[in-house]
């Protein structure tokens, strides 16, 4: 047996060969963009149906509408029930998930290849032609107004509304996709078939095909269940378009407080509005957030965990949607730690941005974090449709994947600094804390941020 | 019917150390998986959450590298984890091809030679760190409390599973560095542990690897089995007040373990009463009459025994005494008639589909490589993947019937009703407060 040399750790190899997946695109008769991938390792498939909208789409007056939309996909279509649809998706083993996002909602259902032709045919029966009766859409509406209810206790929903609202004030991407308990109140079914019929449309839809079968079967399946799908009258109806409408300069206050009594940690939320998904600086960003907050071994959470011991874990990212986005970290601290914590997390980003810049050992690490492991965010034919999708989302080429990596090695010390320098800035953190008023308010005069501004706990 | 298997091959090292390998060349990485055969079962009353913080302190470094266990593994593209349940500890990596040697570097020095890295500071941080997880994940989280207050009624106080894995705060603030060594030597070696090596690796190379890095580790002494019962001889009625706006309703009974006799039929009861729009509970309490705003049911199988768990939330204004009868004579009819024969087809095709989808990926929590080692620890061979699913196909209409007769018992469970703070009235008659910390 060979004695294992630990004077010093093994090296890695060069990176591995990957072939990112070929990416075929189709346009169907009707104006549908169809993109299929083949991925064989099992006999899986998934159909993703991303449709342009999303909770951006939602008037002010009318917060929680394309969510209640979404909802509606799966409670009935043509002779089906809501029942019947459950049915029919458990019947086909189906694995079916919609996300409403600020810029899009998304439908995917993965199922065996053997049952890929039916589970597209209901894919597209739910989604284009979905029953809308009234008794579901009352019993839809009065379960998001009773998770609405809910959701005050929940200490992550409460900063996160009050976070977003703070950063865009009255934009579009202001609230959450649930919207608020009076908007919820004022929307009708009307309102529900009207943004419906407006906003899913082939023309303002991608629908991703990614499985274990060749690119014509594969579009078969597509056309098969979607190509009937036709641009109804109403689809010159203007759809609200978030991304177009510039967020208001107003800077938001720099230290709130949404009062939780008797909370056993304070929930933080320090960020500003920053920068749009598809900036040229996107890689630069990426390699910038990865160090200061992105992973485990970043200086925030080295800071705020692993040195002090405030939390069970603190992040940063970039909540990314098409307009300008924010950049913010979270983490759910100690009480009596609140306002140590938001000191030493201001102190890691102005450190980035001025006196003490990556290290070549950051560098390395954040780069090769985000390049070496690349290839296992293609595993799963869902994570692949998915990927595929946000292609469509921020009108990224095709060849996307395979550059990430050479554009990600290629930022440097500088890139990083001058991506600190213009995209965050100490000056306009805003920060959110959901947490027990009486315990920190004195301690919280020390960060230098003035008096705290009270808010409920729904906005 | 399809034919799904997970194929690997086993050997076991002189020092004990049980090796899986699994092929799989889609994508160029490799999945490490260790078991470690020990979790909160393995503790007693007062020394609660020892083995969930001594998971921690396997990412503080070892002795041979001795600053911490991310960095070198982040460095090489490495996804990492590990986490601690009631029954089993583990660890993975998920690396590039090119970085199998350093993650097998890393396990095997931290399986081997840990102690020397673990600092009274380290300790102590992370103890902090731990009890900060309490409060995020529980304390500070609307019915993050309940669980705690239905283990402690189903379990007598001896019994490992009647105290959650994340342990009381105040054991957690008694423990001592000085317990670090003894638990490390007692049950961190590799007569204690289980390895696999799945994804893009041929598996000769992955035995000479295994061998290399980890053959010249002590073998240890492989602990005694945890041995436990537990047996409910009444109705237990809690309540608990809550931060929280709508009261809801928990019923748990003590049922089979793991891939015991009834677990799998328990499984496909939980289904066929709260899994999605088609379920009895969820169709009765959410759809028609709408007095829940959710329901679910789940049997949470376990080494030495499992309990399985009803929820439902009470939509405002609504009453628990109202969803527990509806959920009594939805109990009733299912022992009585048993599930239909719509019930049974859809279970079959959802768990045949649901074990396929457990094929897409190699690593990770419930990946291939988790899985196997699932198998090898807790079931005794790596090959159990097909016969899993067989219990399943196995099942019939009379064996659903009779596992919900038998073990959902109107007269030998606990039913905790979680309320408002200040609402009394909202819980179900006759309950008795009960309080967790």
């Amino acid at each position: 047996m060979t004695v294992v040399d630990r004077s010093h750790l093994p090296d890695v190899g060069p990176d591995p060969a990957f072939t990112f997946p070929e990416i075929l695109r189709h346009t169907l008769a009707n104006g549908l963009d169809v993109r299929t991938v083949e991925h064989a390792s099992i006999p899986v498939v998934t159909i993703v149906l991303q449709v342009e909208g999303g909770s951006g789409a939602d008037t002010s007056d009318k917060e929680g509408l394309a969510a209640i939309v979404a909802d509606m996909v799966d409670e009935g279509t043509g002779a089906l029930s809501a029942i019947d649809v459950s049915d029919a998706l458990a019947r086909i083993g189906g694995d079916y998930d919609v996300d409403v996002s600020p810029d899009v909602t998304v439908f995917s259902l993965t199922t065996l290849t053997r049952f890929a032709d039916r589970g597209a045919a209901l894919l597209a029966d739910m989604t284009t032609r979905p029953s809308m009766r009234d008794t579901d859409f009352t019993r839809v509406r009065q379960l998001r107004l009773d998770r609405l209810k809910q959701l005050k206790d929940l200490p992550t929903a409460v900063a996160e509304r009050a976070f977003l609202r703070l950063l865009y004030a009255q934009h579009p991407y202001g609230h959450l996709p649930i919207g608020s308990d009076a908007a919820l109140r004022q929307i009708s079914l009307n309102d529900t078939s009207a943004l419906h019929s407006a906003t899913f449309q082939p023309s303002r839809a991608t629908l991703v095909v990614a499985g274990a079968l060749p690119h014509k079967d594969l579009l078969g399946i597509a056309a098969g269940a979607f190509g009937e799908w036709t641009n109804a009258a109403s689809s010159s109806t203007p759809v609200q378009r978030a991304s177009a409408i510039e967020p208001s300069e107003v800077a938001p206050p720099r230290l709130s407080i949404v009062p939780r009594e008797g909370a056993a940690q304070s929930e933080l939320r320090i960020g500003h509005l920053s920068a749009r998904r598809n900036t040229a600086d996107y890689p630069a960003l990426l390699v910038m957030n990865s160090l200061l907050g992105g992973q485990f071994v970043s200086r925030i959470n080295l800071k705020l965990r692993e040195e002090k011991a405030y939390t069970y874990g603190a992040r940063t990212g970039f909540d990314w949607r098409r307009g300008l986005s924010p950049f913010v970290l979270q983490a759910s601290v100690h009480t009596a730690s609140t306002a140590d914590a938001i000191a030493d997390a201001l102190g890691e980003i102005e450190g980035l941005r001025g006196s003490r810049p990556p290290t070549r050992d950051e560098l390395v690490l954040a780069k090769a974090s985000l390049t070496r492991g690349y290839p296992r965010n293609f595993e799963t034919a869902q994570q692949v449709a998915r990927s595929v999708a946000q292609l469509a989302l921020y009108d990224l080429p095709d060849t996307y994947f395979a550059e990430f990596v050479p554009k990600v090695n290629a930022v440097g010390a500088d890139d990083v600094m001058k991506a600190a320098t213009r995209y965050l800035d100490t000056a306009k953190l805003s920060t959110v804390i959901v947490g027990d008023r009486s315990a920190i308010a004195d301690s919280l005069g020390t960060l230098g941020l003035g008096m705290p501004s009270v808010l409920p706990p729904e906005l | 019917m399809t034919s799904i298997d997970l194929p690997y091959t086993k050997r076991t090292l002189a020092n004990g150390l049980d090796v899986i390998v699994h092929e799989d060349h889609h994508v160029p990485i490799v999945a490490v998986n260790i078991w470690y055969h020990v979790g909160s079962k393995n503790e007693r009353p007062g020394r609660t959450g020892f083995a969930h913080l001594f998971e921690h302190l396997m990412f503080e470094g070892s002795e041979h590298h001795n600053t911490g266990y991310f960095p070198p593994l982040q460095q090489a593209g490495a996804q990492l984890n590990g986490s601690t349940n009631t029954d089993r500890t583990n660890y993975w990596e998920v690396v590039p091809t090119s970085a199998v040697d350093r993650a097998l570097w890393m396990e095997s020095d931290r399986m081997g030679y840990l102690l020397p890295a673990v600092t009274r500071e380290r300790f102590e941080t992370q103890r902090d760190v731990v009890l900060n997880e309490r409060r995020q994940n529980y304390e500070n989280r609307p019915y993050g409390m309940a669980i705690m207050a239905i283990t402690g009624a189903l379990f007598p106080p001896d019994h490992p599973y009647s105290w959650m894995t994340i342990g009381s705060a105040d054991d957690i603030r008694a423990m001592q560095l000085e317990d670090v060594q003894a638990f490390f030597r007692t049950y961190y070696h590799p007569s204690n542990a289980s390895l696999v090596l799945a994804g893009d690796i041929e598996t000769p190379r992955a035995f000479d690897l295994a061998e290399r890095y980890f053959g010249d580790l002590p073998p240890g002494t492989r602990p005694l089995p945890v041995i436990a019962t537990a047996s409910l001889g009444h109705e237990h009625r809690l309540v608990l007040e809550d931060r929280v706006e709508l009261p809801r309703l928990y019923m748990t009974w003590l049922s089979p373990a793991m891939f015991a006799t009834d677990d799998a039929e328990l499984d496909l009861v939980a289904d066929l009463l709260a899994n999605g729009k088609t379920s009895r509970l969820y169709r009765t309490l959410v759809y028609e009459r709408r007095i829940a705003l959710d329901v679910s049911a789940h049997q949470h199988s376990r080494e030495l025994g499992s309990f399985f768990l009803l929820a439902a939330t009470a939509a405002p204004g609504q009453s628990l005494a109202d969803i527990a009868a509806e959920i009594d004579a939805e109990l009733d009819r299912l022992s009585a008639m048993g599930p239909t024969d719509g019930e049974m087809e859809r279970g079959l095709a959802q768990a045949e589909a649901h074990f396929m989808y457990r094929l897409q990926t190699v690593g990770g929590f419930g990946g291939k490589s988790d899985q196997l080692n699932a198998y090898n620890v807790l079931r005794g061979t790596p090959g159990f993947f097909s016969a899993d699913l067989d219990r399943y196909r196995r099942a019939t209409h009379d064996s659903v019937r009779s596992a919900a007769e038998r073990f959902l018992r109107r007269d030998a469970r606990v039913v905790l009703s979680v309320i408002p703070r200040g609402q009394p009235a909202l819980a179900l008659a006759g309950s008795d407060p009960v309080s967790v910390s």
